[in-house]
Order: C-alpha cells, then structure tokens, then sequence
C-alpha cells in the first residue's frame, strides 16, 4: 500500500491522516461511499448527513451528470475541514475582534471547521423548530427554502451570520466539484466533464492555434487516469 | 542580546525580483552581497514540476505560494474616520515568500509605462491648466523621464526573454504593435506568443470598432531563449498554470529562471531563507545605516552588519521597515506633511464578460497571453471633455480556464442548483472577459502607518492601509468599462455582461498586487523618500526599490517599470560605492 504512488500524492496533497477506507473510497471513485460505514475525518455523523443532503441539492444529479453528494464532495470537505485549511492555519487569527465592513472581510473568530460545526448545529435545530425534521429529513423544496433562507441571512445559527455559513459552504462545493479528484472531490471528473475541462494538461503548444476545435485527449488528475473514465463532454456524444 | 555576524559590503532585505537584479549587478562590481529572504528556497526543479504544480485547489484557492497571513498582515480601512482590521486571509492582493518572490508567480504582463507618465504632474497642468487636478490628489512628477530608463528597460526585456511586438522603434511606428509607446531602440527580444481563439475574437472585433490591437508583451518565451547572462529558458506550452504558480517549464521570467543560475555561482555572493527582516539598524546620527536585525527560523534575533543596505521586500513591506526603524519622517494626513507611507496608491480594475457560442478552449493560455489596446491609456486621448485624470489599457487576456476561479457566468444564471449546474456547463468553453486596468492616482487620504492594535508573530505593530477608490479613478475606470463593452458587443453573437467597478474599494476580491507609493522617489525631500536614484535622503547608505517608489500608479503592470528602475538605480549605486555620499544635494 505505502508503494502505491497515487496513495502517497493523495496523502500528500491532502495533508491529513485518514483511514485506509476512506482514501480508497475518495480516490478509486467507487466503493463504499465515506457516509456508509467507514468514519468521517471531521464530520460526526449526523453532520454528514447534513453535508450529503445540502451537497445534493446545491448541485443536483440530473441529465448533465452526477450531484454534489454523488461526485465525492462530502468527502472532499471532510477531508478539507480535517486538514490545516479547516484548522484555518494561515489566517491571521489574532484578536481583538470587532465587527467591521463587508469590505473589510472575514473578522470571525471561528476557524472554518469551527464555522461548519456551529452552523450545521443550528440549521437542524432550525429545522426541527419550522419543520420537526433535521435538514435530512426534509423534502427537497423545504431543504430548497432552507438553503435560500441561509443564503438570505434569515436564519438565526447563533453567533455565525447564516449567510457566512451559506457562502463558505458554496464556495467549498464549488471547489470540491471542480479541484483536482486527488482531493476526494470531482468523483470520476464528474466536474470537469460537466464543462468540459480536461484536467492538469501541460502542454498545447500544438491545438492553440486549433480555433473552434474540441480538445480530444483523456480527462486527467494529478494522480493520473482513473480507469473507465469517459472522454466525451458531458452531453456531448463521444 | 542579539547575535551578531560578520559584515557585510551590500545586504539586501529579501531575495525576489529586484534584489536578485541589484545583486547580480553589484557583485559583478565586485562587492559583497548578502540577500536575506524571510520565505524559503525554491526552484523549477523540484518546487514547481508539473506534476504537482497544477494545482488550483492548493495554489490558488488556498493560496500556499503565497505570503501567509498567520505571521504578517496588514489592517485596512477606506478612512480614517473608520477602525482598520486586520485582512485574516489574502484578498484583493497576494505578497510573495520565498526566494524569486512574486517573480515566482506573476503573469509576465510586462509593459513600459508612457513617457507622459513620468511627468504627470507638468504635463497634466500645460496641456489642461492647474484647475484640472483635484486639491487632495497628491500628484507628482517622478524625477525621472522615459529616455532616461529607455535603456534600462530595454535590459529588463532582454533578461527577461519578451515576447512582443514592438509599436515606435525610434519614433518610426511599426504596424501590428502599440501605436502608443514611447519610443525604444530596438523590438522585443522574441515575436508575441502564438494567439488564443478568445484574443483573436478580441483582436476582430477592437479593429471593427476602430481601435489599434496589438498583442500584449509578454514575460512568457514564445521561443527558446537564451539570456543576455546566458541562461536558457523553454518555450512556453500555454499550459494554463501560470500566474498564481511557479512555471515547471523554465518558460516564465522569474530570478529563477534569468539570474540565480548566473548569480549563484558567485563566490560573492551569498543569501540566507527563513530569516525575516524586522529593522534597519542606523547608528547614533541617525544618519548611516549600520547594517539590519532580523529573526531566524528558530526566533533567533540577529544583527547583520553592513556599508549599505538595499530594501528589496515589495511595496508595503519595505514601507512597513522604514516606519518601524524610525527612519525618515512618516506621513501625517492631517498637515499632509512627512514622507513615510504618504501616496499609496493601487490599480483600479473591472471586466466585460462575454458570451457567444465559438468553443474557445480556454485554458489553453500563458499568464501575459493577450490582445489590448491602448486608446484610453494614459493621456493618449483628450482628457478636457471628461474631467478625470488617467487612463488605462483593455485587454483580454486568456491566462488559463481553471475551472473553480476562471469560469464566467451570465448575470441571470441561477447562482446553485439545477440552473447553475447547466450554465456552467454551456459558457465554461465558450465565455471570456475583457479587462480594463486603470490608472490609480495619490490622494492626501491614501496612506501607509503603523497600526495602534494589532501585531504580528514578531511582536511588531502590523502595517495599517487606509485606501479608498476616489470620484476620478471611478469616472476613468466607468469610462474604460464602457469602450471595453463596445469592444465585447462587436463580438458576433455575443451578450455581455458590464462590471464596472464600484466603490468603496474592498480588500475581499483579488484585485491586482499593484500595491505603489509609501516612499516615493521625486527632486523634492518634502514629497518624496528617496531620490531619482532611489536612494534614501536621510539615509544615503540606504536604498528602496520596488513600486514603493511610485508617486502614483500608472495604467499599466508595474513590473516592467520596476525592472527598469532597478538597472537605473542599481549603476547609481556602482557610482556610489566608488565615492559613497548623497547622489543628490538639495
Ligand atoms: C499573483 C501576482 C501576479 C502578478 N502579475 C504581474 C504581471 O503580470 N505584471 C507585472 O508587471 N507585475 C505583476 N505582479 C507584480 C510583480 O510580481 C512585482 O511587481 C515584482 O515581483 C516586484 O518585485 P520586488 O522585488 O519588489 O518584490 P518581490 O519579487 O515580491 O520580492 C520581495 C521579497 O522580499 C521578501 N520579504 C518581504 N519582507 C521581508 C522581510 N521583512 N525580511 C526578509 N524578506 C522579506 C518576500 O518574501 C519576497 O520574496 C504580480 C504579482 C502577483 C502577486
Ligand atoms: S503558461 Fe507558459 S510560461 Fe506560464 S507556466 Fe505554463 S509553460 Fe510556463
């Protein structure tokens, strides 16, 4: 195992000790899904059942392809909110802490994993009040109007401004959707086929001047080629 | 007590673009150079391969290449009516560390700023009458004209390998180049970088409204290059992971890449990592440096001893060692009197986003990969009717299509969901965007101080920005937005989107990392901090480079410039060395 060199990126790049499950499942793409059965690296488990749910419905699965939920971004933000980014290790971090402008950016004390913590504890305490479901038990239109209430500010999560809580949860699905799949996100490059981005290609010196013409090699991530992979741009007959 | 090592002829404080110059050009005259660099040693090989350089998520979204917040930031505010508070991580702009500094990771836009800029303040008052600037804007000339660092910038070009189309060779205009430049004496070392399907787009429809494009010069080789030191660079493979990233391909200007392989094998010369300058040392007069202090890796404080020291630590940060040594005497906003931190000033920007249906591929791209023209930069066109001062380019350039950050969106695409999902997936190919890149002008309000509050891992006051975006730069930057939408809707097929620029300026979104001013060169020691050689008038063993010296900003990239003013300076210093003393007398 410790041979296998898209292990060691994998570990590498994402900085963070997990459990041998867990990295199998983000990098293979298949397999038992971080939710079923093999332990989370940040999230308890009620958390992922918030994360799974939320994902599902920022990105849905339809025609174009796989959902957030399905393209691996729970895992990809649990492994994310585990490692140094969640731990917010290159912020400035030190108080005071009075509130400023928006133009003066984010002047919380909580740490991104700490954020995720405070927030998810609210939004099912929200729901339980409006809805007596947790998020996860919610249909989805109502996680639809929970979403859009958090994207509005409108829901109350204690010290953390709701809206906070909503962009920093987009912002880290985006990124899970469409980073490099070595991080556990972007599961089989079910972002990039989504528009059409081939991956950390190096050099196109020869199909720049191709005006107008497809770019025709395999998708690809910084620990390779994951087997089975299609080439086509989702929709596209390939 | 701080340890004290043995001395040195030349220290330089960091170890990226300008100090690598001013060492290569200060040993080669037989001094001893010392760089000190507070961020770590890094290469091609092994730091920026391929292979795991191409990474959005860990380079630019997390933003790992660059300076970390964590041990040294700086609080921000519009005015100075308001609190400032620290900026926790990086935004609107990304300071370097680590040996090459932002050379590492520039885009290589790589301009010459016009003639008329260095005499901003003359020219501005004869052709349009002292009553056109407005009161509080602190403009100024610069104490050094065009033909005067034409052949400095003409070396920086060369080292650098520029990929360009020369527009006036000796005043004889050239057709397919910037009609507008000043005049050089020779074209760029390399022909322009092959062009993109987006920059093409951008090229037919700038000519069908009327405008001159011409291709952008570029800091990417679009050939195999061998340097005026003798150092070879690769031709670039428009990979796409440009700015925001080290080039694996020895492509891309950096130190790296043009000087260190020459410079390091030098017996004088040597530089040290991890080792974070925290003062200028003067002795009793107040009037010699006698060397710096800076902290090791292990918190170790030391005192380097030297007969000159040169600031090479980027904008801000070279500001911030001068108002914690105590040396000149800081800007005070009030009586707008005093020089240190006085005339920051930044670049105002915006975009048109457009959206047709050619496949554009975009991220095939080079980080300077761009059409632009030069219509609306600095005073080319007739300021009377409109009342503002400066201007700027427009350009498209097509760095790459990393998706997380490099995708565009029409305005009335659903921002998640369902909506959100198709509309990526039918612009990601097809959307590009025009940029425009203004001019930012000093303002009595704008200025650099030490912060009251808050406090770096070294114990030091952080450095406080005060900054907004004046009622001039956004008329100048809404002007440019709306030639740049003229631009975009000659596009066939297209709708675009307009985004001007409003204020007040925010340290949230990336901007540029144009940071200028806070101590400027000029002939005056009341207005300026240095001299037209860049060194200091109070401390004449003390220089500053970087774009610390602007007295305002110009419409274009400040590298170029910056390079240029390095060569210039740096044979000041040759000069000095042979008979040290003040190169100008008041
Ligand atoms: C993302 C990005 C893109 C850019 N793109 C362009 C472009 O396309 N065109 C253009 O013209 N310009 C561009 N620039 C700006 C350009 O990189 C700078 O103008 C140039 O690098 C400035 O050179 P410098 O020597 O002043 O600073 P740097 O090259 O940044 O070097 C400063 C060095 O000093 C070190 N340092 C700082 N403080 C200390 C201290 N106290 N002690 C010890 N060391 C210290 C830093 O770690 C750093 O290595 C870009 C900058 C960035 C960040
Ligand atoms: S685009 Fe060219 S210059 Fe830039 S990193 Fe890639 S190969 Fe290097």
């Amino acid at each position: 195992m410790n041979h296998d060199p898209a292990r060691r990126d994998f570990l590498r790049l994402v900085g963070v000790t997990v459990p041998a499950g867990m990295v199998l499942c983000a990098c293979g793409g298949s397999g038992t899904d971080a939710h079923g059965g093999t332990a989370n690296a940040f999230f308890a488990p009620g958390e992922m059942d918030f994360i799974q749910a939320a994902t599902a419905r920022l990105i849905p699965t339809d025609a174009l392809g796989p959902g957030g939920d399905k393209a691996g971004i729970p895992t990809f933000l649990d492994l994310q909110l585990a490692g140094p980014y969640g731990r917010a290790e290159r912020w400035y971090m030190q108080g005071p802490w009075p509130t400023g402008i928006d133009g003066q950016g984010y002047q919380l004390r909580f740490t991104p994993a700490q954020l995720y913590r405070q927030a998810i504890a609210g939004i099912d305490k929200h729901c339980r009040g409006k809805y007596q479901q947790p998020f996860v038990g919610l249909t989805g239109e109502q996680q639809d109007e929970v979403l859009r209430a958090l994207e509005g500010g409108k829901v109350d999560l204690g010290d953390v401004p709701s809206k906070t809580f909503f962009n920093l949860l987009w912002q880290n699905t985006q990124e899970g959707f469409l980073a490099d799949p070595a991080y556990g996100g972007n599961r089989d490059f079910a972002g990039w086929k989504l528009v059409g981005f081939p991956g950390p290609r190096y050099n196109y010196v020869r199909e720049i001047g191709e005006y107008g013409k497809p770019y025709q090699q395999p998708y690809v991530s910084l620990i390779g080629r994951a087997p089975g992979t299609a080439l086509a741009h989702a929709g596209e007959a390939s | 007590m701080a340890r004290r090592m043995p001395p040195v002829d030349v220290v330089l404080v960091g170890f990226g673009w300008t100090a690598s110059i001013i060492a290569q050009e200060l040993t080669d005259a037989g001094v001893q150079v010392l760089a000190l660099e507070r961020g770590a040693w890094r290469d091609t090989v092994p730091d920026f391969a391929t292979d795991h350089i191409q990474d959005e998520l860990r380079y630019a979204v997390r933003k790992q290449i660059f300076e970390s917040p964590e041990r040294e930031t700086l609080t921000f505010r519009n005015n100075a009516s308001q609190t400032a508070l620290p900026m926790r991580h990086l935004g609107s702009f990304m300071p370097a560390a680590g040996v090459g500094g932002a050379g590492v990771h520039w885009n290589g836009q790589c301009w010459r700023f016009l003639p008329q800029d260095f005499v901003i303040r003359s020219h501005t008052e004869q052709r349009y009458g002292k009553g056109f600037i407005p009161a509080d804007m602190n403009l100024q000339d610069w104490g050094v004209t065009y033909e005067e660092l034409e052949p400095h910038y003409d070396r920086f070009e060369y080292l650098c390998g520029i990929s360009g189309q020369a527009g006036n060779v000796n005043g004889q205009l050239v057709a397919g180049g910037n009609p507008f430049e000043g005049p050089r004496k020779r074209g760029y070392p390399l022909p322009p970088l092959e062009r993109s399907a987006s920059t093409v787009l951008f090229d037919k429809a700038a000519r069908e409204v009327g405008f001159n494009p011409f291709p952008c010069p570029a800091a990417n080789a679009s050939r195999p290059y061998r340097n005026p030191l003798g150092v070879q660079m690769g031709q670039c493979t428009y990979c796409g992971y440009c700015e925001w990233f080290g080039c694996g391909n020895y492509s891309k200007a950096s130190p790296q890449t043009t000087i260190l392989p020459v410079l390091l094998r030098k017996d004088n010369f040597h530089f040290r990592t991890h080792c974070n300058v925290t003062r200028v040392n003067t002795d009793s007069t107040g009037k010699r440096a006698t060397g710096v202090t800076y902290v090791d890796v292990e918190g170790n404080q030391i005192e380097q001893p030297a007969q000159m020291v040169v600031l090479c630590a980027f904008a801000q940060h070279n500001v911030h060692l001068l108002l914690l040594s105590k040396i000149g005497q800081p800007y005070d906003p009030v009586s707008n009197t005093g020089v240190v931190g006085r005339n920051y000033a930044y670049q105002i920007t915006s975009s048109v986003d457009v959206f047709q249906k050619e496949r554009l591929n975009p991220f095939m791209g080079a980080g300077a990969l761009g059409q632009a023209i030069d219509e609306f930069n600095g005073d080319n066109f007739d300021h009377g009717p409109h009342g503002f001062v400066g201007g700027g380019y427009i350009a498209l350039w097509n760095t790459g299509g990393r998706p997380i950050l490099q995708h565009y969106l029409p305005q009335d695409a659903p921002k998640w969901g369902a909506g959100w999902k198709k509309a990526m997936h039918e612009n990601y190919l097809t959307a590009c965007s025009i940029a425009t890149h203004g001019s930012v002008m000093s303002y009595r309000t704008s200025y650099l101080d030490l912060d009251p509050t808050w406090r770096d891992v070294y114990g030091n006051p952080l450095l406080r920005l005060t900054f907004d975006f004046q009622p001039n730069e956004l008329k100048m930057s809404g002007f440019l937005t709306d030639k740049a939408a003229q631009i975009g809707r000659a596009i066939p097929g297209a709708s675009i989107h307009e985004k001007k620029r409003q204020g007040p300026y925010s340290i949230v979104p990336y901007q540029t990392t144009h940071n200028t001013g806070g101590a400027v060169m000029g002939d005056d020691p009341k207005t300026s901090v240095v001299n037209r050689y860049l060194q200091s008038w109070d401390v004449p063993n003390l220089w500053v480079m970087g774009a610390s010296v602007f007295p305002q900003n110009a419409g274009y990239n400040p590298t170029g410039t910056v390079g240029a003013l390095t060569y210039w300076s740096a044979e000041a210093m040759k000069r000095y060395l042979k008979n040290p003393g003040p190169l100008v007398t008041t």
